[in-house]
């Protein structure tokens, strides 16, 4: 067990050098430098750019940049945002619990929601609710990301107003709220966004739980326990609920890079002030620090949700945990 | 029964064996859902090829930037028109026939490179393979979408061949790990071993004898493929570093109607319409596809 952490830990360190590796390539092999888009015009001094390369070590040979980028890295720091005026650590620090949190409900609620339907499919299998759930899913699950946002958006905030436009809290009112004013103002915010990315995230968890379910059906313990007399229910819940809990787990730590870019599109459209919303937008601004540093960020987060992922296996596998 | 069907074949020697590709083909044709994908697909291809013909507005011509703007739909304009005055059904359709040939180029560099990687590791296996396939394990962490953002901001002003190969470049990982271990599990069959003991080189093993053995998977990852760059492609338009104006794609007809969704809801209903429905037809088909091959073997 502990050299298979152990193992799986130096793995997770390798991948995240190898980003650094891909990414710092990337910066490299553009054209021109993370100053070109914002300085290489001429409003701006001749020397101030010089000045500002040779601050941050443009001149210097590729080999040596990249050692100081590997050392910076590690530091954590990611560079200066210039369309924020700070930090990128700061600008992704201060915009990153409200992705995490916007993240945590809808993989809550979406594996909830999957295997919800994924048990009444198979308890009901080949019957027309099974086929109509099937298809239901398999809409949403085509359906692409920013489009469904798009279509909440209309749909619930503008055709029928039952949720504010976007934004983490009411722009205006919130700051002379009571407590509970508060947090039901910002509830009310957090709501629609978190029921896109469910809906988004559920269909993937339905079709994927049903065939695990289907797959342990035909399994001797699974006939014993109907010969025992047990009712259909009992079965499906005790019996092979239980034995398709693995495969969830496993899923849970595929599902992190689709949830991550859903939750990118899901800010930019509810304009939720999480990392997702910095990212995008600093695509409009040009501020390619930023930009990069979401790219390393978000590769940390897949990289750690499949690690965690994998010590959960371990953890609820006990041919594993023996080992 | 796989044996029956052996000693028709070898009774038959005039009709020759059928390739496990064509029964898989002949298997999904008989399922109802998969016939009616494959028509739908069918048209929105077909839409796609003629959207010279089809189209009944120049789908980059802006007639009269202020009178003919932001039309609500109507019989003129069946989908309306957009802040430029351009109609929206002409550029649905014209953005047909882009996205899908940006979807299926892409998967063929993905398919090439897919296959060509995995193949070599699972080939060669011991050390070169487990490397090989760490390599892979960092593609697969960084999610595509951020890895693409993160080229696509960086090469302002690409072109539409050149997103084509970063698209490409991006959507083997998943292929080749299937691929390795396909190569893997049949590196060691018996036709193999008799293909080497009669002295076939090694590039001979791989094209003649292991490749035809892939097609199935392959063919299966090419359909589902093909929906995922679809749909990534429009989100990468959407954020605006997609297919660059004034071309029509699916996802950048939405961004120019994105600052004003309320009041241009047309411009994202339509065309993300014929997205899902296009994605969803090659998400049964390729699916189906699996069914049919996963039941063969």
């Amino acid at each position: 067990m502990l050299r298979y952490l152990g193992g799986r830990l130096v793995q997770a360190v390798v991948i995240v050098a190898i980003v650094a590796t891909i990414t710092f390539a990337l910066i490299h092999l553009a054209p021109g430098d993370p100053f070109s888009a914002v300085m290489d015009n001429p409003n701006v001094n001749e020397r101030v750019r010089t000045t500002l390369r040779a601050q941050y070590g443009l001149d210097r040979p590729l080999p040596e940049q990249f050692v100081r980028y590997v050392g910076q890295l590690a530091r954590g720091e990611l560079g200066w945002s210039f369309s924020h005026d700070r930090p990128v650590r700061e600008v992704l620090a201060s915009a990153l619990p409200n992705t995490l949190l916007l993240m945590a409900i809808a993989l809550a609620g979406s594996f909830a929601l999957g295997i919800l339907i994924a048990l009444v499919q198979v308890a009901r299998r080949g019957s027309a609710t099974d086929h109509a759930l099937s298809a239901i899913s398999l809409v949403f699950f085509s359906m692409p990301d920013f489009w469904l946002a798009i279509l909440a958006l209309l749909a619930f905030t503008y055709w029928l107003p039952l949720f504010p436009v976007g934004g983490a809290v009411d722009p205006v009112m919130h700051d002379y709220m009571g407590f509970g004013a508060r947090i039901a103002d910002r509830l009310r915010h957090l709501l629609l966004p978190a029921l896109t990315l469910t809906v988004l995230a559920a269909p993937g968890v339905a079709r994927y739980q049903r065939a695990a379910l289907l797959d342990v059906l035909p399994a001797d313990y699974i006939r014993t326990a109907r010969l025992k007399g047990l009712t259909e229910r009992e079965i499906l819940r005790r019996h092979a609920l239980r034995n398709a809990l693995l495969p969830i787990i496993s899923l849970l730590g595929l599902s992190f890079p689709a949830l991550l870019t859903g939750a990118f599109f899901i800010e930019k459209i509810f304009a939720w002030p999480g990392m997702g919303l910095a990212v995008v937008n600093a695509i409009g601004t040009r501020d390619y620090p930023l930009v990069v540093g979401g790219v390393i960020l978000g590769s940390i987060m897949v990289t750690v949700g499949s690690l965690l992922a994998d010590l959960l296996y371990a953890w609820a596998d006990p041919r594993l945990r023996a080992r | 029964m796989p044996g029956q069907t052996q000693d028709f074949a070898l009774a038959n020697p005039a009709r020759p064996r059928e390739s496990p590709l064509a029964l898989s083909v002949r298997r999904l044709l008989r399922g109802r859902s998969s016939r009616v994908a494959l028509i739908v697909l069918g048209i929105i291809v077909l839409v796609g090829l003629l959207a010279p013909f089809i189209a009944p507005y120049d789908p980059s011509a802006q007639p009269d930037i202020v009178a003919l703007k932001d039309l609500a739909p109507s019989l003129a304009h069946p989908f309306g028109t957009d802040p430029y005055s351009r109609d929206v059904l002409s550029r649905v359709i014209y953005g047909a026939r882009l996205s899908l040939l940006i979807g299926v180029l892409a998967t063929i560099v993905s398919l090439t490179l897919g296959v060509a990687y995995g193949a070599i590791a699972g080939y060669a296996g011991g050390w070169v393979d487990a490397v090989m396939m760490r390599l892979l394990d960092a593609f697969l962490s960084i999610p595509r979408l951020l890895l693409l953002i993160g080229v696509l901001v960086a090469w302002p002003r690409l072109s539409i061949g050149a997103l084509v190969l970063f698209l490409g470049f991006t959507g083997w990982f998943g292929l080749s790990r299937i691929v390795r271990g396909q190569v893997l599990a049949l590196k060691h069959a018996e036709f193999v071993m008799a293909a080497r003991a009669l002295g076939a080189s090694r590039r001979r093993i791989l094209l003649r004898h292991l490749l035809p053995n892939l097609v199935s998977p392959i063919v299966v990852a090419a359909t589902l493929g093909v929906a995922h760059v679809i749909v990534l492609e429009a989100g990468l338009s959407y954020l605006g570093i997609g297919v660059p104006q004034p071309q029509a794609s699916w996802g950048n007809i939405i961004q120019d109607g994105a600052d004003q969704v309320a009041t241009l809801w047309w411009m994202s209903l339509f065309p993300g319409l014929f997205m899902v429905l296009t994605v969803m037809t090659l998400n049964i088909l390729g699916e189906a596809l699996r069914d049919a091959y996963e039941r063969r073997s």
